[in-house]
């Protein structure tokens, strides 16, 4: 079951970092979306939807807001680049980072999600 | 303002460059921004933004530069992207999911899933592509009342 209470802010200290973006800490999540393809996230991707990537360019601020997004987790420790976080902290669209791989990152999620 | 207010029509135009991926989805956001004023559903507001999106990011990717002009009505969205070339040149297999001729630096981007127009047709009720080297044209429209609202 998903806690539909988790906010972004919750996955604060448990291994994900705050990059950019932090006007949106509040935002609910309900579930997550593995995938470094844009145009697949736009077509599959549900609202509220936690979304992990290592696709780190000033697109994918676009992407997560067009789909509504609750925010962008950039996985495997990949250097956000400099657009991208002024766009998000301007959006207010949270990136986060995370130093393992997409599927380690799935997992914390899911622990976060299931409390 | 709401849709009572929207009394004609509200028009967005904007220049989209080649190959400028930095500055893409600028008219989607900018669209966002409007459409969400309106108190559209939700629902709605994200098949216009990302229809808008997938036709950006086709002029920037895979053409000479061109345009897209947006207007919205009380019941509608019109969009028409246009580029000055090079054109489609398998319109049927573009239109498949998966088939892409986007360059690599664009993939490397995540771009070129093959899913821009089969995305575009699939949130627009109404979808013209015509096509030659000179240039590309899409018509899309969303209904805002009918099968969706």
């Amino acid at each position: 079951m998903v806690d539909a209470n988790v906010r972004v802010r919750d996955f604060l200290e448990n291994g994900f970092h705050l990059v950019a973006g932090d006007g949106g800490l509040e935002n609910p999540i309900e579930g997550v979306y593995i995938c470094d393809l844009l145009s697949w996230v736009m077509a599959k991707s549900k609202p509220k939807n936690a979304w992990i990537t290592i696709q780190s360019h000033v697109n994918i601020v676009a992407v997560a807001l067009m789909v509504e997004q609750s925010c962008i987790i950039v996985s495997e420790g990949v250097e956000v680049e400099r657009e991208a976080v002024e766009r998000a902290n301007e959006e207010a669209m949270p990136i986060l980072s995370f130093p393992g791989t997409s599927y380690e990152a799935a997992i914390k999620l899911y622990q976060l999600l299931s409390k | 303002m709401n849709m009572e207010k929207l009394a004609a029509s509200y028009r967005l135009e904007y220049d989209v460059k080649a190959k400028d991926y930095v500055r893409g989805g600028e008219v989607s956001s900018a669209l966002r921004a409007v459409l969400k004023q309106l108190s559209l559903p939700p629902e709605l507001v994200r098949r216009c933004c990302v229809a808008c999106y997938e036709a950006e990011m086709n002029v920037i990717i895979h053409s000479l530069g061109g345009r897209l002009q947006i207007d919205i009505y009380p019941d509608r969205l019109v969009m028409v992207a246009e580029d000055s070339g090079p054109g489609i040149e398998d319109l049927d297999k573009a239109m498949e999911e998966g088939y892409s001729t986007a360059p690599e630096e664009a993939r490397e981007m995540g771009f070129g899933a093959g899913m821009g127009l089969p995305n575009i047709k699939a949130n627009t009720d109404r979808l013209v592509i015509t096509t030659n080297p000179e240039g590309t044209r899409l018509i899309m429209e969303v209904l805002f009342v009918g099968k969706d609202s």
